[in-house]
């Protein structure tokens, strides 16, 4: 058996559609990272949000979730900010509110009202538990992608990796790279490691230290530590901090850095004499 | 007093503000980027020593201008200060290598070197203030 409220919802969509619709006149739903929203975007999302609540009327709660799971979806994509959708659902209260107290007596009407405040709360509670879980996903896959970004390690041949660094380096990051170091020589069977520190800003003795510490952990599962990139002011405050790097093989260039990984893989670049010529393969 | 902040030192993300705040002072005031790197570093150290030895703490950076030297010169003030368990032993602490915490030891003596003076002044139980300068040539 359907709730007479909901009953009471389906017989006067239209006029609680048309009603509410204009109640979210007074509403401007914003999206987080913009202010610019052009009119008829705010009203696509209007629109949809009422077919959202009113189609799902007559639908069970599993079925309704799947509708809200993909609004939300939505929401989130286009960054919408949900809090708004959800005070436009307190609108809709009023409105439903103040014709049930017009049709039904007294009595009848708090029987009537708490059912009506029942079917918000599932309204609510669903479209915050999707927006909440929506989140979470987000913020997992972005935490992969800030685990891939903070310290990639990349092959450029054989038997040598190149992890380039850029930007601050906090706690976190320090860990990070340790980690995706030692996984990468591993996994890559890496000798020679050529840490790139060109687009660090500052080394100070934090990174000094984690840089000395990736690079004994390094040594210990068999392989060689290279720093390169050092910046000639970035070189004069490793001095004057007084931070020893002589167990450090450092080169000033990546591409300086790849010539000495290859000696220390006992590999030599060639010139060529006589220029190749067709450039097919051989 | 043209140009002076102040920088709460209570997380790691204090310690990148203070940086750029000294790193954009320090610009300003007209220092090379041998010397910027050098403040900069300093003021990474100062304010890591606060996140990692102290509950809270705060960096302040100034503008600085001296008339006794011939002329004028013209320079940055940076003061670190804490309410935090304060130094038992000063001496200690300006070793090279001396560390608590399993660090380098490397930061105070560094930032001596790196600035042009340094002063610390610390009471055990109390805190801890730092005061250092760096002067344009
Ligand atoms: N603000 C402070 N309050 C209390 N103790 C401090 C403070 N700053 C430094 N110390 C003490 O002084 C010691 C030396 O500091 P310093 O910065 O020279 O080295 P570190 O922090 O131990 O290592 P590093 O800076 O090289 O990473 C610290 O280990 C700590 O015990
Ligand atoms: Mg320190």
């Amino acid at each position: 058996m359907r709730s007479i409220v909901l009953q009471h919802m389906i017989d006067n969509k239209d006029h609680y559609i048309e009603q509410w619709r204009v109640s979210f006149d007074q509403l401007l739903f914003s999206r987080s990272e913009s202010t610019i929203k052009p009119q008829y975007i705010q009203d696509e999302m209007k629109d949809e949000f009422v077919s959202v609540i009113f189609d799902t009327l007559t639908m069970d709660r599993h079925s309704r979730r799947a509708v809200v799971k993909r609004f939300v979806e939505r929401l989130i994509h286009d960054g919408w900010i949900v809090s708004e959708f959800i005070m436009s659902l307190q609108k809709l209260r009023r409105i439903v509110m103040k014709d049930l107290s017009k049709h039904y007596d007294k009595d009848k009407f708090v029987d009537l009202s708490s059912e009506l405040e029942d079917w918000l709360d599932e309204q609510i509670t669903d479209l915050t538990t999707e927006f909440a879980k929506n989140h979470e996903e987000v913020k997992a896959i972005q935490k992969v992608a800030l685990k891939e970004l903070s310290a990639p390690l990349i092959p450029v041949f054989d038997k040598i990796v190149v992890m380039p660094l850029i930007g601050t380096i906090d706690t976190k990051r320090a860990s990070q790279i340790m980690e995706n170091l030692l996984e990468g020589i591993i996994e890559h069977r890496a000798q020679v490691v050529l840490i790139d520190i060109t687009g660090v800003p500052l080394v100070d003795t934090m990174v000094a230290h984690h840089i000395i510490r990736a690079s004994e952990a390094v040594r210990l599962v068999g392989a060689e530590c290279l720093l390169v990139g050092i910046r000639p002011e970035i070189a004069q405050t490793i001095v004057n901090l007084g931070i020893d790097l002589g167990n450090f093989t450092t080169k000033s260039t990546l591409k300086k850095g790849v010539e000495t990984a290859l000696q220390m893989t006992h590999r030599d670049i060639i010139t060529n004499e006589e220029p190749v010529t067709g450039g097919g393969l051989k | 007093m043209s140009n002076h902040s102040c920088i709460e030192i209570a997380n790691e993300w204090g310690i990148v503000s203070a940086r750029q705040a000294g790193r954009e002072l320090s610009k300003d005031i007209g220092f090379g980027s041998v010397d910027q790197a050098r403040i900069t570093t300093a003021i990474s150290e100062l304010a890591r020593n606060i996140y990692l030895y102290t509950e809270i703490g705060k960096i302040d950076l100034e503008e600085i201008s001296d008339n006794h030297r011939n002329g004028k010169a013209r320079g940055i003030k940076v003061v670190a200060s804490d309410k935090g368990p304060g130094i038992e032993n000063l001496r200690d602490v300006m070793v090279d290598g001396f560390t608590t915490s399993g660090g380098l030891g490397a930061g105070l003596p560094g930032v001596k070197r790196l600035m042009d003076e340094f002063d610390i002044e610390s009471i055990p139980g109390e805190g801890t203030t730092i005061t250092t300068i760096k002067w344009l040539r």
